[in-house]
């Protein structure tokens, strides 16, 4: 048997149901795998090994009187955006570093609910803002395929702990990317769903319009097991899709023949690299072997917008959203003043790091008395335009496939100075979230040893079409079996 | 579209965030540059369009109005910088003059 901490969820759930492998040690070998890779990655910002422990034995007890659902027993690591009660949830962010929140969020509830093992929080980009988990202000993640360079973001954490196995799964938070992108430069699987198909309750807000919750995982399969116990409606979120969820894994069926996959020409993006491009057509060409119906002549002419609405409307919500970070409620306080305004300009001269504040400027500025309709409303109606193209390709196609990153991971500090570089690595991700549509980034190969994932993007409520596609192309590859050199 | 300085600290002021000199001179450039970026949006004929606030089509989300348990004042406030009488304690806002 493979060593214990390397194994799918759904190849744990196996043996634990057959009683070969108890949570308590399948908790304890992730807690020593951890233990041993956490010094290089960086990936945690906090690891609840104690209370892990207490979880597991208890998931146990649950699994001897005969009750199991696919993930008991299982250990998870969130993303250190949503609330877990009593479990410091920092944003990796100054501002909250000692915040202990008094709920759990809504995905929280649920995990805990079928006996998952939460082993500790992921880090991320401070408010899930950026692209290469830099901007933590804690510590950098490191990339598990080469140390010098960024697992993505903002989801870098979760991501890399995934492909490092110092966790069976994972939950990101995807606004522009931060899912998928840090999924693909790690060689893990990671799904944005249709907005609103999972709760936004307990997760902290960035931009309210585009959030979503997702799975990071190592297959497929898990990945639909993941969504299973996330998705649904949820009264304490009005925006989530009071609609039933399917069982995602009843999609898991290997045959897309005769499915209409466009390939969409505006991906192809100026600062593409070559050898990145080749792996996009090899995976195309093995949809097309595998019976899927490729036209290669689509075009979505507004996707060149996309970046610059996202850009407004994203700093837009959050600058509303950390208005609240005014030191009175929670969060750090700055109390060297008897002024009120002082004090409220220093808590957050002081809480937040760079790009936060760049980006609360940035909104600050689009929504301002005599801009307003110039950024804001104009970036609100292009969104309306894009979302249009989609849906209008989505009546010909049942899937779009592009790169979910045009290069491969970069180095470390190679961007963090120019925030327009940064802002373009997110160029093939953001148009989704602008849409609200699910996307799924899954690895597709690898540039010297650095791995490339592609998406598969589908119409609103699409998983199963994409998980199929996803599952397909899973069965017929082995790119996702690859580990990094630890 | 450039920035002028008076604008950088209009808008820090307008989000209550306090700056230090470097950071509003690098934000002046650098928000000038993200912002010119942002011009080609003015090229898209939007003639007609509505804007797009939300992306599902649900809207007048209601709920029964009943009374549920809600958290307690001290798990409420077991966060807040100051607190006294089971109540969040912040500055005057008004001064006395």
């Amino acid at each position: 048997m493979s060593k214990l901490c390397e194994l799918t969820a759904h190849e744990a759930h196996q043996l634990l149901k057959e009683r070969k492998i108890s949570s308590l040690e399948l908790t304890k070998a992730t807690l020593m795998r951890l233990d041993k890779v956490e010094t290089k990655l960086h990936a945690c910002v906090t690891i609840n090994s104690e209370s892990a422990l207490r979880q597991a034995a208890e998931a146990d007890k649950y699994m001897k009187k005969g009750y199991i659902h696919p993930l008991t027993g299982i250990p998870a690591l969130i993303k250190d955006n949503m609330c877990t009660k009593g479990l410091r949830t920092t944003c990796s962010s100054k501002i909250l570093e000692n915040f202990l929140p008094p709920y759990d969020a809504t995905v929280v509830t649920k995990l805990k609910a079928v006996k998952a093992v939460i082993i500790g929080k992921t880090n991320m980009d401070e408010f899930a803002m950026g692209s290469s988990t830099e901007n933590s202000a804690f510590f950098p993640t490191k990339n598990p395929w080469d140390l010098a360079r960024v697992p993505g973001g903002s989801s870098g954490g979760s991501a890399t702990a995934v492909a490092a196995d110092e966790t069976l799964y994972a939950l990101g938070s995807d606004t522009g990317g931060s899912i998928r992108q840090p999924a693909g430069f790690c060689n893990v699987v990671g799904l944005k769903p249709t907005y609103g198909r999972v709760s936004r309750f307990g997760l902290v807000a960035f931009a309210s319009s585009l959030d979503q919750i997702g799975p990071i995982t190592k297959d497929v399969t898990d990945c639909a097991l993941v969504l299973n116990t996330i998705a649904g409606y949820d009264p304490k979120d009005s925006t989530s899709i009071p609609y039933p969820i399917p069982d995602y894994t009843k999609a898991l069926v290997s045959d897309i023949k005769n499915l209409r996959i466009g390939i969409p020409k505006e991906y192809f993006v100026e600062g593409m690299q070559a050898e990145v491009r080749a792996i996009l057509i090899s995976a195309i060409n093995k949809l097309q072997e595998l019976g899927a119906k490729i036209d290669w002549e689509v075009s979505l002419p507004y996707t060149k917008y996309a970046l610059a609405v996202y850009y407004i409307l994203a700093p837009s919500e959050a600058s509303a959203n950390l208005a609240r970070y005014d030191g009175v409620k929670y969060g750090f306080s700055y109390q060297e003043t008897s002024n009120m305004w002082e004090a409220m300009e220093k808590t957050k001269q002081f809480g937040f790091g760079v790009e936060v504040k760049r980006r609360i400027m940035l909104g600050t500025y689009a929504l301002s008395a005599g801009y307003y309709d110039a950024y804001y409303l104009k970036a609100q109606k292009v969104r309306t335009l894009i979302r249009w193209e989609f849906d209008k390709a989505f009546e010909k196609y049942d899937a779009l496939v592009t790169l979910t990153s045009p290069t491969v991971p970069f180095k470390i500090g190679e961007k963090i100075e120019d925030p327009l570089q940064m802002y373009l690595s997110d160029v093939c991700t953001i148009p989704v979230n602008i849409a609200g549509i699910p996307t799924i980034s899954i690895p597709a190969g690898f540039v010297d040893n650095l791995p490339v994932g592609i998406q598969i993007m589908g119409k609103p409520l699409s998983e199963e079409t994409l998980l199929r596609i996803a599952f397909a192309y899973e069965q017929a590859t082995d790119w996702h079996k690859r580990k990094p050199p630890l | 579209m450039k920035l002028s300085r008076q604008q950088v600290q209009h808008i820090a002021l307008l989000a209550r965030l306090g700056l230090t000199e470097a950071e509003i001179e690098k934000f002046q450039l650098q928000l000038s540059n993200i912002l010119e970026n942002f011009e080609i949006l003015q090229q898209v004929d939007t003639t007609n369009v509505p804007p797009t606030t939300q992306v599902i089509s649900l809207s007048n989300v209601f709920r029964e109005d009943i009374t549920e348990d809600s958290y307690s004042p001290e798990e409420i406030l077991a966060n807040s910088p100051l607190q006294e009488d089971n109540c969040f304690k912040v500055r005057a806002v008004l001064e006395e003059s």
